[in-house]
């Protein structure tokens, strides 16, 4: 990067690495979805343009001090509580699920807000408490969290809800919540699992979570995708099939093969290269993330940051892990990669939140 | 400007007690970055690992599998479970029958091989247009139906050419059959094609490689028990899609065996007895909820339904204007008329409205206080003084109105809730209809005017906006019979395990019981109705019965005579006449069944309806069957005795 071009993204409050990182894995993500998406071009052009609108507003964001985030966070965090009641009564119901609100213009998912509202409210409520957090301020946190997880696993989203869920949890850790604690909640979390399945649980929820946790239970139903998606991925080998050239993919065996399981259409074309090479982009990205999270001056914007970037991380490690196989089956898409809206303009909102954190430092401004 | 904010700014002792160290804190959130980063690292790593173990490690066997993903998953469909009546007659079971299909990808030359095939067997221009539709559609590996139910003929005529026409296939598969008919028909129901709308809401694992679904009846309503659970298998498929090897199987569950509560012979009985008017019987035992006959007429035959009943011949069905298809035990609602007077006088007696000896002087009319309208007795000139007793066993109607207007419809609603009038019964078969217990709140809601006084004396006589079901009328029958003992009517009786055939029992399932101030009330309504049968208005049938009947008789008028006219029978189209109607049970001492019988525009209750239900009784209680109406019953399978 010559140092020019960096004075010059630095005017706009960019961060020259980071932003080199976004665009090499959306512009990688396009080339996927060519193939993926069955050589149609208007879905690229359609995926090209949204992923615009969200550097448009990573810019946009980019530009603004982090003293407004921090002066709208509440505003924002009360609108979206107040929206996900909206929902709750006045939502429309598509898929079975009841996410979305009719504006008369505009439908949209309010809990995609909270993906936002709730790491910027921890970091707002944590921002004047000494830390590490004592008691009755982990309460407050975990208070903020819950509720609009709450909601949205209502909906029922539990994608969303677990993505709102996390955000919460990696701020608290981010404060300093006690190792002792950790581990406590861990064991007795662990303790609770067996009580639970003996005497709660109703056979056919056991079959439920059974299938949910080894999908050849089903083949013929919820684990015909994972099936095909470990076909995909296994008949890639080390060099892959080469681009345009995966079978699964294209003889439609692969089911959403271009919104969350484009990371299975892409290991079967790349191979193991491939993957391993994107893998390493999404390290490079949070790692570039957290460096620019602990560079933050003040708590507010050090968790923040901090959360953000591993939302980031969160999407990317479920989603490469379930469509491998590794974890049970939850939809979320590849940050960047999979096809789709509305995640990923928040997800460059989110970016903007934090370019806007790093470049702002040292302005007087802040 | 300073904007309001949702939150309180932390207190300032809090500042004082702990102050914020912004070094520490740095270092702290840097120590936990650097934690995290490791985890993402190990996250990833695991990704790439689990990357390695399918690509490297496993990228033999994965490229076996996508290589025109040469594994194929079979679905396996389980057998249907059988249905038996209460004593193990078989009412639906499953026939073995062959159809021929043909692989497109298999066979070389389509239209030479059709054009071959049509020199062995019959194919119509129709079997033939429909399998090019399906086939161009289909997959070419897969095998498309060309002509169902082969004879055993037939058969034998392709299996000799079979090798000389390659993907052609005899497949074995199983075809629903009810062997009696129609009969029993509402309450079994039938199994049909799932169609599109079923589709998107079934579990696409559990109904891959079904092509049937329970449609009405009990097909329907046990849809879970009957049909099992299906099993697949992996297949070795060649390039052509031929399979070559079973690589592992997981064979599926049958479906489990019901046992109805339902005789079929007391059905056949009520069946018969109700032919040729519209209507429904039901029976019930009152002591536990068992639905021992569900009629309804007309009926029809369900086995066309099973592989696709053809349009002129369901059109027919649907539009013909007896409703076969209607099941009339459960959604037909008609005005209860006087059969609703037994409940009426038990919750007269509940509220103090009335006692068992108070009177009523009946003049032939009643007339609310000032207002000229009159209200009919069904017998002109009156019954003269009646009280009670009287009041039921011959039905006067001014005793009731009387009575309803002293109790109110807020009373009135709320006692008679408590038999299900107005809500369904919770029967275990679908599509049950609440029918209408009217309200004051129901009539400023749909009719938006106030409840009226006159509209009280209509419903004390079960007119007006009052609607119930045959099974309601059945059911509050067995409740009363029962003294307040009530169970949800049911048609299962048990469930039985297809390879054991070890028998569970169903549970009769109790509901809330009627309990009154004084149970003596029981008595009095109760006597009054064991009047109705011996010299009331049903004394007919109470002739020669070997066992004591408690019952109540119910004309209900379909439309409204104007005032002064008079009700001639011999003039009336058909469509006007009244509904006859009739509920008993029997014997009064140790109550066994409980019947209601319903005979649209059948004129009387007491002559048309009342006959009918003593039929039912005479079989059920004293195991009289005539041959003529069981003939085409075969005998029990399991041995166990017929009846009680």
């Amino acid at each position: 990067m010559g140092n020019d071009h960096g004075k010059f993204l630095k005017l706009f409050y960019l961060d020259p690495l980071l932003l080199l990182g976004l665009l090499a894995v959306s512009g990688l993500g396009l080339v996927v979805l060519y193939s993926a998406g069955q050589r149609d071009l208007d879905l690229v052009i359609g995926q090209a343009m949204r992923l615009g609108l969200g550097f448009g507003i990573l810019l946009a964001l980019a530009q603004l001090p982090p003293r407004y985030f921090r002066f709208w966070t509440p505003w924002l965090y009360l609108a979206g509580i107040v929206l996900l009641l909206a929902v709750a009564v006045f939502g429309d119901i598509s898929k079975g699920a009841q996410r979305w609100l009719n504006l008369g213009v505009v439908r949209f998912q309010p809990s995609e807000i909270m993906k936002l509202a709730v790491p910027m409210m921890m970091a707002w409520f944590f921002a004047n408490k000494p830390l590490p957090p004592r008691w009755s301020h982990l309460l407050g946190g975990a208070l903020i969290t819950v509720l609009p997880f709450i909601l949205i696993a209502e909906q029922p989203d539990l994608g969303t809800a677990l993505v709102v869920g996390c955000a919460g949890a990696f701020t608290l850790f981010l404060a300093g919540l006690s190792w002792w604690l950790l581990f406590s909640l861990a064991i007795a979390l662990g303790a609770a699992i067996p009580l639970f399945w003996t005497y709660v649980m109703h056979d056919y929820q056991r079959q439920r979570v059974l299938t949910f946790l080894n999908p050849e239970n089903d083949p013929l139903g919820t684990g015909y995708h994972i099936i095909q998606s470990k076909i995909a991925i296994g008949s890639g080998g080390i060099y892959g099939k080469g681009w345009l050239n995966g079978t699964q993919s294209h003889l439609d065996f692969l089911p959403e093969g271009s919104t969350d399981f484009i990371f299975a259409a892409f290991s079967e074309e790349f191979g193991l290269m491939g993957a391993t090479l994107l893998l390493t982009l999404y390290f490079l990205i949070i790692a570039r993330g957290l460096y620019m999270a602990s560079r933050a001056p003040d708590t507010y914007t050090r968790l923040l940051a901090g959360s953000l970037i591993l939302i980031f991380f969160f999407y990317a490690f479920i989603n490469t892990g379930m469509v491998s196989g590794l974890l049970p089956v939850v939809g979320l898409p590849l940050p960047l990669f999979s096809y789709g809206g509305t995640s990923l303009v928040t997800l460059m909102a989110g970016f903007g939140i934090l370019m806007s954190i790093y470049t702002h430092r040292r302005n007087p401004l802040r | 400007m300073k904007l309001w904010h949702p939150f309180a700014k932390p207190a300032t002792h809090e500042l004082l007690t702990r102050q914020k160290d912004n070094t520490a804190e740095s270092e702290l959130f840097f120590r936990r970055a650097l934690f995290m980063l490791f985890a993402a690292f190990v996250g990833l790593l695991a990704v790439g690992g689990r990357l390695v173990y399918l690509q490297v490690l496993n990228h033999d066997r994965f490229i076996l599998l996508a290589e025109g993903n040469r594994v194929r998953l079979q679905p396996l469909s389980p057998t249907r479970g059988f249905i038996f009546d209460r004593n193990g007659v078989l009412l639906a079971d499953n026939l073995a029958s062959y159809h021929l299909e043909i692989t497109r990808e298999q066979a070389k030359d389509l239209d030479a091989t059709l054009a071959e095939l049509r020199q062995r067997i019959e194919l119509s221009d129709a079997d033939i247009d429909r399998f090019r539709k399906l086939a161009r559609r289909a997959p070419p590996y897969t095998g498309v139906p060309l002509r169902f139910r082969l004879t055993d003929e037939e058969i034998a005529r392709l299996a000799i050419d079979l090798y000389r026409l390659p993907g052609v296939d005899i497949k074995a598969d199983l075809t629903r059959r009810y062997p009696l008919g129609p009969l029993g028909v509402h309450a079994i129901g039938y199994v049909g094609r799932i169609d599109e709308g079923e589709l998107s809401k079934l579990d696409p694992g559990q109904y891959s490689g079904s092509t049937h679904i329970g449609k009405t009846g009990v097909e329907r309503s046990y849809e879970d028990v009957l049909r099992g659970r299906t099993g697949w298998q992996q297949v070795e498929t060649n390039a052509d899609g031929r399979p070559l090897r079973v690589l592992s199987r997981t064979p599926p569950t049958p479906g489990q065996n019901l046992y109805l509560s339902i005789d079929i012979r007391l059905q056949a009985v009520a069946e018969k007895v109700l032919e040729g008017h519209n209507g429904a019987i039901v029976a019930l035992d009152p002591r536990n909820g068992e639905i021992l006959a569900l009629a309804s007429q007309p009926i029809y035959d369900p086995n066309p339904f099973v592989n696709g009943i053809d349009f002129a011949a369901y059109r027919a069905l649907n539009t013909s204007k007896n409703k076969p298809l209607l099941n009339r035990a459960l959604r037909g609602i008609y005005p209860p008329g006087s059969t609703i007077k037994p409940l009426m006088a038990l919750a007269g007696l509940e509220y103090g409205v009335v006692n068992r000896h108070s009177g009523v002087f009946c003049p032939g009319f009643y007339r609310l206080p000032g207002s000229s309208h009159r209200f009919r007795d069904w017998k002109r000139g009156g019954h003269g003084s009646v009280s009670m007793d009287r009041a039921i066993a011959q039905s006067c109607d001014v005793y009731f109105y009387q009575l309803a207007l002293n109790l109110g419809i807020s009373r009135t609603h709320e006692f008679l809730d408590r038999f299900s009038m107005g809500r369904p019964t919770g029967v275990d078969l679908p599509g049950e209809k609440g029918a209408l217990l009217p309200s004051d709140e129901w009539k400023r809601k749909v009719q938006k005017q106030p409840w009226f006084a006159g509209d009280s004396l209509s419903a004390g006589i079960g007119q007006g906006y009052f609607l119930a079901t045959p099974l309601q009328l059945a059911h509050s029958t067995a409740v009363i019979s029962q003294q307040g003992k009530a169970f949800k009517p049911r048609v299962l009786y048990a469930t039985e395990h297809p390879g054991t055939r070890v028998k569970t029992l169903e549970p009769p399932r109790l509901l809330p019981p009627v309990t009154l101030k004084n149970p003596r009330f029981w008595d009095a309504v109760i006597a009054g109705m064991i009047h109705v049968v011996e010299g009331g208005t049903a004394h007919k049938i109470g002739a020669g019965a070997k066992y004591r009947i408690a019952g109540k008789t119910g004309t209900a008028q379909v439309f409204t005579l104007g005032q002064g006219e008079k009700y001639n029978a011999k003039r009336l189209a058909k469509h006007l006449l009244d509904h006859a109607l009739f509920i008993a049970f029997a014997p009064v001492e140790e109550p066994r069944i409980a019947v209601a019988v319903i005979a649209e525009h059948g004129g009387g209750g007491s002559s048309t309806a009342a006959p009918l239900a003593r039929k039912v009784m005479d079989a059920w209680l004293l195991n009289k069957y005539d041959n003529s109406i069981t003939a085409g019953i075969p005998p029990a399978q399991d041995g166990s005795p017929h009846g009680e």
